[in-house]
C-alpha cells in the first residue's frame, strides 16, 4: 500500500488507457507520455499494462507502507531503487518535461474500469484524481526487470503533424503559419488538450462544422483561431475543425510539454500507402 | 456516391459520406471487414476509423462506396419516460411560437435516431426531431447540468448521462441510466437506435 502525502499540482492513476470504446462516447485516456509509461513498468519489473502515477509537473510525496520498487520516468528519471516499508519518497519539481511516471513493482491496483485503471478527467472513469491521504493498493504480479536506457527529453520539442482532415477549412496560408512560429504552451492546458497561444489561424469558412469523431494528437482550432493540441482524455467528437494530427510518434512527446514553455510543429505527408488516395481536396457530397 | 477520404493523423482516416445513416452502416461494416481497426467512431455524417497501424486508404475508400443509403434503419427500440419540468422549457417554447404543452406533444411525437455518440461516456446526439423545436444553444453555457437532463440544441436532442457542463436547452429528466460501465453494454443507447420520449 502507499498513503498519498502530497499529490503535487496533478497525480492520477494510468495505464494504457481504453482504446476501442470512443464509438460510445468514451476517451482513450491512458498515460500522457506512453512511453516513458512503458519504460517505467520494464524497469519496474512490471507486466505491459500495469498501472503506475502519472504526476504532473511536480511530483508526489508517497509513503509506502510496505517493502517496494521503484523506478522512476520521463521528466524525473531514476533507475528502480528500493523503498523500506515506512520511507517516504519525494519525487521533487522537475527541471525539463511535464509528467513523471512513479512506476511501483506490483502495479498500481485500484479497481479497473471498462478494463483499464486510468482515471478519465473528460468521463469521470476510473479512480478519482489522487489527494492527500488516499492510500492506494499495490499488486502482487510482477515480471522480470529489464535495463533500459532512457532517450533524453529535447530542449525544443518539435512535433510531426500531417495536415487535415480539415486544412481547407482555414484560410490560405494557415497551414503555413502553424508551422512557421513557435507556440507558447498555456497554463490553462491538461489531459484534455494543451491550448497554445500565438498569431491565430484564421478561418477560411464560417459556417459550423457538424460534430465528428477526433483522435488524440489533433489539433483542433476554435473560432478565436488558438489551436488546442487534444490529449488522452479528449471529447470523441468535436465540432471545431481539426487543421493537423501529430503523427503517433511523437505523441509521447507532446505528453511532456511544460506550460511556460514552446512547441514548433513541423508538417510531414501522412504516409505512403495513404497520400494519393487521401486528397484532402475532394468536396464530398451534401446530405 | 461520393465520399471523401481524408487522413486524420498516421494512423486514422476521417471518412465524410452523405448522410447518418451512411455513416451508422460504415461503422458496422468496418468493424467486422477491416483488420487492425481500434476504433470506428460515427459522427454526423462522417466515420473515423483509427487503425493500429498506418491504414489502407483504398480499402476504405471501396468499402465506403459500397455502403447504401436509406431503407429502414436497424437498431434497437427505446422509450425514456420523461418528466417535462425543465428550467428552459418556458424560453423553447417562446422561440417556437408554442405553448410549452405543445412542446411537449412535439418532443414526444417524433422517433429520433441515434445518429452518433460523443461529449461524455453516454451522449448519444438524437436526430430526426420536429423542425419547430430547432432553436440554438444557450449563449451561456451552464456549468452544471444533472445526470438525466433531457435537452435540445440546433436538430439535436439528447440525455446528460452524468453531471457536466452544458449549453444545450433542458426540458426535462428521466431516470434512465445512459451509461453504466458495469453493464454490458455500458451505453444504454448506440448509434442507429430508435428513441422516443414518453411524457409522465
Amino acid at each position: 500500500m502507499i498513503e498519498v502525502l502530497d499529490p503535487g499540482p496533478l497525480t492520477t492513476v494510468q495505464d494504457r488507457g481504453r482504446p476501442g470504446l470512443a464509438h460510445l462516447g468514451v476517451s482513450p485516456s491512458g498515460a500522457a507520455d506512453p512511453r516513458a509509461y512503458e519504460l517505467g513498468n520494464a524497469l519496474a519489473g512490471n507486466r505491459p499494462g500495469a498501472a503506475s502515477l502519472e504526476s504532473t509537473l511536480a511530483g508526489p510525496r508517497l509513503r509506502f507502507l510496505a517493502d517496494a520498487v521503484v523506478a522512476l520516468t520521463g521528466a524525473v528519471h531514476r533507475p528502480p531503487f528500493e523503498v523500506a516499508a515506512g520511507e517516504v519518497l519525494e519525487v521533487g519539481g522537475y527541471v525539463h518535461g511535464a509528467r513523471t511516471y512513479v512506476a511501483v513493482r506490483g502495479g498500481i491496483a485500484v479497481e479497473p474500469v471498462l478494463g483499464s485503471r486510468s482515471t478519465d478527467l473528460m468521463g469521470g472513469l476510473g479512480p478519482p484524481v489522487a489527494r492527500a491521504g488516499d492510500v492506494l493498493p499495490v499488486g502482487g504480479e510482477a515480471g522480470e526487470a529489464a535495463a533500459v536506457e532512457p532517450d533524453p527529453l529535447p530542449g525544443e520539442p518539435v512535433l510531426r503533424v500531417v495536415p487535415g482532415p480539415r486544412a481547407e477549412w482555414f484560410a490560405p496560408g494557415a497551414l503555413e503559419a502553424l508551422t512557421s512560429q513557435p507556440w507558447r504552451i498555456s497554463a490553462a492546458s491538461n489531459r484534455i488538450g494543451i491550448r497554445l497561444d500565438g498569431e491565430p489561424l484564421a478561418w477560411a469558412r464560417r459556417e459550423e462544422l457538424r460534430s465528428e469523431g477526433l483522435v488524440t494528437g489533433s489539433l483542433q482550432v476554435p473560432p478565436n483561431g488558438l489551436p488546442i493540441l487534444l490529449g488522452p482524455d479528449h471529447p470523441t467528437t468535436g465540432g471545431y475543425p481539426v487543421i493537423a494530427v501529430v503523427r503517433s510518434e511523437d505523441l509521447w512527446l507532446a505528453g511532456q510539454l511544460r506550460p511556460g514553455g514552446s512547441v514548433t510543429f513541423e508538417r510531414v505527408a501522412p504516409s505512403p500507402r495513404c497520400q494519393a488516395p487521401c486528397s484532402t481536396e475532394t468536396a464530398p457530397k451534401q446530405d | 456516391m461520393s465520399v471523401a477520404v481524408r487522413a486524420a493523423g498516421d494512423r486514422a482516416l476521417l471518412v465524410e459520406l452523405a448522410g447518418n445513416a451512411e455513416a451508422v452502416r460504415l461503422a458496422e461494416r468496418a468493424r467486422s471487414e477491416l483488420p487492425g481497426l481500434v476504433d470506428a467512431v460515427p459522427g454526423h455524417s462522417t466515420v473515423l476509423l483509427a487503425f493500429d497501424a498506418a491504414p489502407d486508404a483504398g480499402r476504405v475508400r471501396a468499402l465506403a462506396e459500397s455502403v447504401e443509403g436509406g431503407g429502414v434503419r436497424a437498431g434497437a427500440e427505446v422509450e425514456l419516460a420523461v418528466t417535462y419540468d425543465g428550467p428552459d422549457l418556458a424560453e423553447v417554447a417562446k422561440l417556437a411560437s408554442l405553448s410549452p404543452e405543445e412542446v411537449v406533444a412535439r418532443h414526444c411525437a417524433a422517433t429520433y435516431v441515434a445518429g452518433f455518440l460523443g461529449f461524455s461516456p453516454g451522449f448519444a446526439y438524437l436526430l430526426g426531431g420536429d423542425e419547430r423545436l430547432f432553436v440554438p444553444r444557450r449563449a451561456e453555457p451552464r456549468t452544471r447540468v444533472p445526470g438525466g437532463t433531457v435537452a435540445t440544441a440546433g436538430v439535436y436532442s439528447g440525455v446528460y448521462p452524468r453531471e457536466s457542463p452544458g449549453g444545450w436547452r433542458l426540458l426535462g429528466r428521466t431516470d434512465a441510466v445512459l451509461f453504466d460501465p458495469s453493464r454490458e453494454p455500458p451505453a444504454l443507447l448506440a448509434a442507429g437506435d430508435r428513441v422516443r420520449f414518453v411524457a409522465r
